[in-house]
């Protein structure tokens, strides 16, 4: 074998060696916010509260900071009203709000208003916090979308919502939450509408980055069907990530019309 | 015109140069002459819309993606030769050691031919960027404006110089004339470094816009307030060590290559030498990048923390493990290198011995580095756990940890170094035991000081701490460094220098050599990628947001094959410019001598 050839063996392979360092690593995507029409006046507080928490989670990148990291208060772990009360009872705070939801209505927008102690950005002294406003770029959250993260993280701990539902008839909004599209009329159309054959190998569609569910019912019951479409991270069948999504727009009767579809997929002809 | 006015302006007076404070933005509206000129002064940064991307039937994105990495490929190519290229030339005219100038002369005919593809692919990646992402080049051309052309001109001038610099080596090479070369080396480093901080002010604009109004993306401040961000100066100059390290490692494997083709002695001794000596620049400039990437990270953190997690702790982070990969095949093959190379000297088997502890090191190092915080497990597989997190390999999963790892392999690859240059010495210094002792002493505390840095702050105390200990590591391992240097410095003079045999060092040897550049390809385009993707759906961050269709972050395997793609196009090129290179030192006989298709290589 000659020098070049070896030469170029042996880059080729390790280059395609740090490739293969990229295949077994966790494979997601992160989507950009869509612009997407809301229409306001079918909100109710529930699905305000829900559109709060995928907010929280989305577009607001709360999550990011506010975790169990000790980056920022981890507001998932204790009672945000409550609180927000203590906070605005400290001596240190100077801000406007005079109850919980306005204290966190402030906290967002007017982030170094109060910062607690320790979370302040270094160097600072706790008086400037490294948190940007939410209500400028990159989260650039609406004032509907600042009220429904307040209304879920009131709502989360059990305490009344104070936030009102938005009034306006239609509003454009910025944000992560999809519309409730019409409700799907079979189980095909479910799983066209959720796109279930891009992962799942199911009537002739084929894919192999999820389990297939053409013999799914030999495997698991309609409970436990039903339970890993609510619930995908529960349970995952080995050899595969939790890649699935939630969805959180499905109706029940498209959920129990796929679970009733699903569980009668034994992998034999009919 | 009214933004050149607007620069005009900025530049001329001081008060206009400050923050952009609404009194001022009316004092500037006042300087123009219309209220047409006002309103394109104050243009905000364009929202263009999906049906604004011109498509062309391919991802636009991952076109600009392989053409601008390539043309950074050869953009730090070309301008790190001559850097290290000018001190081995100064270090050939202080010692009259014909050889260094010889090797500086055939690092620049790499360098020469790789400038020319460096000029296409930049020509290549404007006419892309123009033709596929037509608002963002608008905006940032008004944004930077004139300069562009300051950009155009250095280009010229750097061609011209490296022109002269390389055809005028031998017209140039003793005494006075020398003096006029090594100046044209500095000017041609000097024009080439400001080609690369202008170029990198782009970037970091992209990233941290600085001199636009925050709401709407409006230029408002001058060329200056506009190139000045927070991340310019951090980026600069690690890229700058960055360069060094690539150039280093590319020309590394072209004499690599040569050695393993060499058919005698003399041409092994001299592409051995040239050889470890790119080895040496390379790992030398690599050693402190860790510190300038640490730099770079903290002014992120500090423009935006948001931005700063989504690298280290969001979607991105998982690449960090790809790049303890790299990193860590980087320090074994510059080791592993340093270690078969001292079979050249005798003296080498008094150090033998502590290669295996070094080695030992590096390799759990590399484990700890390679651990994930957490990894998505199976149902079965959590509950045999015990939970999410593995008990004992969780904890090694967080960033102290891998500082530590870090850090000590760092320390032992200066180790090995140190090894190294004592290999062919004997020291005769009366304080050597002393000194020696010292040296200790100095690792010692430094490898306490890191580990008690990293578990003391890491484990016990809040982030803020965390982030705070690394600088306690940083400075551990510098002092390391430098007194390592210093102090050997001062315990070799008047040293007894035993024999080097140049060429005597195994085959295999010099395939560490090609795994350091391919490595730090691989390594440029995934950090590179990193930089890049932490503005998101920004093309310029918080003031333009980026609608294309391709505006979301894609998959590890996605990103995998594109830098796997990107490092075989290098790679071909490469190849290309190392033939190119020889060719220019072949020569065909002479028909008559019997031989119609000969050719021989002849001795340039």
């Amino acid at each position: 074998m000659n020098v070049l050839t070896k030469t170029l063996g042996f880059s080729v392979l390790l280059i395609l060696t740090f490739a293969g360092v990229t295949y077994v690593l966790p494979q997601m995507e992160g989507a950009a916010p869509e612009e997407i029409e809301l229409d306001v006046s079918e909100l109710t507080m529930a699905s305000f509260v829900a559109m709060g928490e995928q907010l929280y989670h989305g577009k607001g990148a709360c999550a990011l900071c506010h975790n169990d990291l000790g980056r920022a208060p981890d507001l998932l772990s204790f009672d945000v009203t409550s609180v927000s009360l203590e906070r605005l009872a400290d001596p240190r705070y100077q801000g406007d709000a005079d109850d919980a939801e306005t204290y966190l209505r402030e906290s967002m927008v007017r982030p170094s208003i109060f910062v607690v102690a320790g979370f302040g950005t270094k160097g600072s002294n706790d008086a400037l916090s490294p948190m940007p406003a939410v209500d400028k770029p990159p989260a650039k959250l609406s004032e509907l979308a600042i009220d429904s993260i307040i209304a879920y993280l009131q709502d989360k701990d059990g305490n009344p919502v104070t936030v009102s539902l938005p009034v306006e008839a239609t509003e454009s909004e910025d944000d992560d939450v999809a519309a409730a599209p019409a409700p799907a009329q079979s189980a095909e159309a479910v799983l066209a509408k959720y796109a279930c054959s891009a992962c799942h190998s199911i009537l002739a569609s084929v894919s192999t980055l999820g389990p297939g569910l053409k013999d799914i019912a030999k495997r698991q019951d309609a409970d436990q069907i039903r339970n890993s479409i609510i619930n995908p991270g529960a349970v995952v069948a080995d050899g595969y990530f939790v890649a699935m999504p939630e969805f959180p727009n499905m109706t029940v009767g498209e959920l129990e019309m796929i679970v009733e579809f699903l569980a009668m997929q034994t992998g034999e002809e009919s | 015109m009214a933004f050149i006015a607007l620069c005009g302006a900025g530049l001329l007076s001081p008060a206009l140069a400050q923050a952009p404070q609404a009194e001022q933005l009316n004092i500037l509206v006042e300087t123009v002459d219309s209220a047409d000129e006002v309103s394109a002064a104050l243009l905000p940064a364009p929202t263009p819309q999906r049906s604004d991307y011109p498509n062309i039937g391919a991802s636009s994105r991952n076109i600009v993606w392989i053409i601008a990495q390539m043309h950074l490929f050869f953009g730090a190519l070309v301008l790190a030769v001559p850097i290290f290229v000018l001190v081995i030339e100064i270090i050939g005219f202080k010692t009259a050691d014909d050889r260094y100038d010889d090797m500086a002369h055939e690092f620049m005919k790499v360098s020469l031919t790789a400038y020319a593809i460096t000029a296409l692919f930049g020509g290549t990646l404007a006419l892309s960027l123009f033709l596929l992402y037509p608002d963002l080049m608008a905006y940032l051309m008004r944004a930077f404006g004139s300069q562009v052309l300051v950009y155009a001109g250095l280009f010229f001038l750097e061609s011209m110089l490296l022109y002269i610099y390389y055809y005028g080596w031998n017209a140039l090479r003793y005494g006075n004339r020398k003096w006029v070369h090594l100046t044209l080396g500095l000017l041609l480093n000097a024009v080439g470094t400001t080609l690369l901080v202008v170029a990198n002010s782009w970037t970091t604009f992209m990233m941290a816009p600085s001199g636009v109004d925050p709401a709407t993306g409006a230029i408002i401040g001058n060329i200056w307030e506009v190139m000045k961000g927070p991340l310019w100066n951090p980026l600069n100059l690690h890229r700058f060590i960055a360069n060094v390290a690539f150039g280093g490692a590319v020309v590394g494997a072209y004499a690599a290559f040569k050695f393993l083709s060499a058919k005698t002695p003399e041409e092994k001794a001299h592409y051995d030498w040239m050889g470890y000596s790119s080895n040496f620049i390379s790992i030398l400039a690599f050693l402190p990048l860790p510190f300038a990437g640490y730099w770079l990270t903290a002014e992120i953190y500090a423009y935006s923390q948001q931005m700063g997690i989504l690298a280290m702790g969001g979607i991105l982070a998982w690449l960090f493990v790809v790049q303890a990969v790299l990193i860590c095949t980087i320090l074994l093959a510059g080791n592993y290198y340093l270690w078969t190379g001292m079979a050249r000297s005798e003296g080498s088997e008094r150090y033998r011995w502590a290669i295996k502890y070094i080695a030992t090191v590096l390799i759990l190092g590399f484990l700890v580095w390679v651990t994930p915080h957490n990894v998505i497990y199976t149902a079965s597989e959590t509950i045999r756990l015990g939970g999410g997190k593995h008990p004992v390999l969780g904890p090694l999963g967080i960033m102290p940890a891998k500082n530590i790892a870090v850090f000590l392999m760092l320390i032992c690859t200066f180790l090995s170094f140190q090894l190294y240059r004592r290999a062919d010495k004997v020291i005769t210094v009366s304080w050597q035991e002393w000194g020696n002792a010292l040296l200790v002493c100095i690792y010692i505390v430094a490898i306490v000081n890191i580990f008690f840095a990293g578990i003391y702050y890491g484990y016990f105390t809040n982030t803020v701490y965390k982030v705070g200990s690394s600088v306690i590591q940083v400075m551990s391992t510098v002092v390391v460094i430098v007194s390592g240097v210093i102090i050997d410095t001062l315990m070799f003079r008047g040293a007894k220098q035993l024999q080097v045999t140049w060429g005597k060092i195994a085959d295999r040897s010099q395939y560490a050599l090609f795994a350091l550049p391919i490595t730090f390809t691989w390594l440029m385009a995934l950090m590179g990628y990193v930089r890049s993707s932490v503005r998101t759906h920004w093309h310029v961050y918080t003031v333009m947001p980026d609608n294309s269709p391709d505006n979301f972050i894609p998959t590890m395997q996605t990103v995998g094959n594109m830098v796997t793609l990107v490092t075989f196009l290098f790679l071909a090129f490469l190849l290309f410019i190392f033939w190119i290179a020889n060719l220019s030192g072949t020569r065909q006989l002479p028909l008559s001598a019997g031989r119609s298709s000969a050719i021989a290589e002849h001795a340039t």
